[in-house]
C-alpha cells in the first residue's frame, strides 16, 4: 500500500532563533530515500525545531529545506506567495506524528485518518473510507474505527495518528518524540508499527529517546546539541565504545 | 393580579412575539456578523485585525441605550430615518455582534495549537483548517458564553421601548399608566422575561450535554 519513498531530504545551513535564543545554527543534513534517521540530543538541543522546520511548521531564518526536489531557501527573503506555495508543496510530501498525538477530538478514528484524503486530495468519501479502514487495520485498530479519540488509550491514539500520516501517501514521515507521552507498556505497539514502516522502506526522521529503537531500526543517528549537529553516524558507532565522550555522557544519563 | 394579566393578555401576546422576534433575530444576525468579526480578529492580515478590534471597542464600550437612541433619533439629522423596530433590531445586532465576536474568538483561541499544526502538517489550507478542524471545536467551547449572551440580549430588548417599540416592557409601562397598577404589571412582565430565559437556559444545557456526550 505504501510505495517505496522516492526522494531525498536535504537541509543546508539551517538557522532558527526564537528571540535571542539561537535554536538551530547552520545545520546540514541529508536523508536519502528509504533511510531511517534517529535524531537524539538533550532537551534544548534543537532536534524538535529541526524536524518541525522540515515541514515548515517552524519557518527557518536562514538556509534551505529541500524535499523531493522542492526547495525553499531563505524564506525570510522570499515573497509571501512563493513561500506559501512551496510550504504547501513540501507539506504534501511530508507527514508528521506529534508527541501529543493532536488527533481531531470531534472526529472518529476513521474520520481522522481520511480527513486529509477528503479535504486535501479530494478523494471520494467511500473510496477514502475503504482506504482508511485498510490503514487502521495496518496499525491494528480496525475495530476502533468509529471510536472518538477520547475513548482511545495513548498508544491507540498514536497509532491512529500514524495511520492518518500514512493516508496522505507521504514520501517522508517526521516523528516528533512519538512515544514520549506514553506509558512504557504502551510504547511497544507504537514502536512496532514504526518498525514495520521502516522495513517497508519508508523514509523516516525520528526524534526520540528510545535507544533500543535507534539501535535496531535506525540507519543513522544524528546527535544534536546547542543547535549544532555534533555526530552523524551509524548506530554501531554511536552506541559503541569509540563514540565521542559527549555522546557517551548523554547515553549514560539516558540509561540512569 | 390575575385579572390584570387577563386584561393585558391580548397586548402581551403581541408584545411577547415582538420581544422574542427582536431578541432571536438580532442574535442570529449578530452571530453572523460576530463570526465575521472574530475571524477578522484572528486573520493574518493586520489592517483587518485592527478594524475588527476597533469595532468591538466602540460597540462594547458604549451603552446599548445610546446606540439605540443614536440610530433612531440621531440618524434623522442626516436624513436617514428608520422605523422603530428596524432601528432597535439594527442596534441590538451591532451591539451583540461585538460581544459575540469575543465569545467566538475566545472559543477559537481555546482550541489547542496542536490542532492547527496537525491540520497544516497534512496540507490543509487556512480556510479548511478553520472550517473543518478549529471551528467545530471552538464553537462548542463557546456555547456557554454565547448562551449567556442570548439571555442578556433577551433582556436588552426592553431598551427598544425607549424608541416606541411595543414590546413587553412598553406594554407594562402603558398598562401601568392606564390602570395605575405598575407594581403588578412589572411583576407580570418580569415573570415573562424570566420564563423565556429559563427555556433558553434549558436548551443551552441540553445542547452542551448532547455535544459532550457525542465525543466520548
Amino acid at each position: 500500500m505504501n510505495k517505496i519513498s522516492q526522494c531525498t531530504v536535504r537541509v543546508r545551513g539551517l538557522a532558527k532563533a526564537f528571540g535571542a535564543n539561537k535554536v538551530l545554527r547552520n545545520v546540514d543534513l541529508v536523508v536519502n530515500k528509504g533511510e531511517v534517521v534517529v535524531i537524539m540530543g538533550p532537551s534544548g538541543s534543537g532536534k524538535t525545531t529541526l524536524i518541525r522546520s522540515l515541514n515548515l511548521l517552524e519557518m527557518p531564518d536562514q538556509g534551505s529545506v529541500e524535499i523531493c526536489g522542492i526547495e525553499l531557501s531563505d524564506p525570510a527573503a522570499k515573497p509571501a506567495g512563493e513561500v506559501r506555495r512551496k510550504t504547501f508543496q513540501i507539506r504534501q510530501k511530508t507527514a508528521m506524528v506529534f508527541q501529543s498525538f493532536n488527533l481531531f477530538p470531534h472526529m472518529t478514528a476513521l474520520q481522522n485518518v481520511i480527513e486529509g484524503l477528503i479535504s486535501v486530495k479530494g478523494v471520494a468519501k467511500d473510496v477514502a473510507r475503504e482506504r482508511g479502514m485498510l490503514l487502521l487495520e495496518k496499525v491494528g485498530l480496525s475495530e476502533k474505527a468509529d471510536a472518538y479519540p477520547g475513548k482511545l488509550s495513548g498508544g491507540q491514539k498514536q497509532r491512529v495518528a500514524i495511520a492518518r500520516a500514512l493516508a496522505m501517501d507521504p514520501e517522508v514521515i517526521l516523528f516528533d518524540e512519538p512515544t514520549s507521552a506514553l506509558d512504557p507498556e504502551l510504547r511497544d505497539d507504537v514502536l512496532g508499527v514504526m518498525r514495520d514502516l521502516a522495513n517497508e522502506g519508508m523514509t523516516m526522521l525520528v526524534v526520540t529517546h528510545e535507544t533500543r529503537f535507534a539501535r535496531d531500526v535506525a540507519d543513522r543517528i544524528v546527535f544534536m546539541e546547542g543547535g549544532y549537529v555534533i555526530e552523524d553516524t551509524r548506530p554501531a558507532h554511536f552506541f559503541g565504545p569509540t563514540v565521542s565522550d559527549r555522546c557517551k555522557q548523554f547515553l549514560g544519563r539516558l540509561h540512569e | 393580579m390575575v385579572d390584570l394579566f387577563l386584561r393585558a393578555l391580548p397586548l402581551l401576546e403581541k408584545a411577547v412575539l415582538v420581544t422574542l422576534g427582536l431578541g432571536l433575530s438580532s442574535f442570529v444576525l449578530g452571530s453572523i456578523l460576530g463570526m465575521l468579526i472574530a475571524l477578522a480578529r484572528i486573520a493574518p492580515f493586520k489592517p483587518l485585525r485592527w478594524l475588527a478590534f476597533s469595532y468591538v471597542s466602540v460597540f462594547r464600550g458604549t451603552p446599548l441605550l445610546i446606540q439605540i437612541l443614536l440610530i433612531y433619533f440621531g440618524l434623522p439629522n442626516y436624513g436617514i430615518t428608520i422605523d422603530p423596530i428596524p432601528a432597535a433590531l439594527l442596534a441590538l445586532t451591532l451591539f451583540s455582534a461585538a460581544y459575540l465576536s469575543e465569545n467566538f474568538r475566545s472559543g477559537i483561541n481555546a482550541v489547542d495549537k496542536g490542532q492547527w499544526e496537525a491540520a497544516w502538517a497534512m496540507g490543509l489550507g487556512y480556510r479548511k483548517t478553520l472550517t473543518r478542524i478549529i471551528l467545530p471545536q471552538g464553537l462548542r467551547i463557546a456555547i456557554p458564553p454565547v448562551g449567556s449572551r442570548l439571555i442578556a440580549l433577551m433582556k436588552d430588548t426592553s431598551l427598544a421601548s425607549t424608541v416606541t417599540v411595543v414590546e413587553l416592557t412598553r406594554v407594562a409601562d402603558q398598562m401601568g399608566a392606564t390602570t395605575f397598577r405598575y407594581m403588578d404589571m412589572f411583576i407580570i412582565v418580569g415573570t415573562i422575561y424570566w420564563i423565556i430565559n429559563q427555556v433558553l437556559t434549558i436548551l443551552q444545557t441540553w445542547l452542551e450535554e448532547k455535544l459532550s456526550r457525542r465525543y466520548q
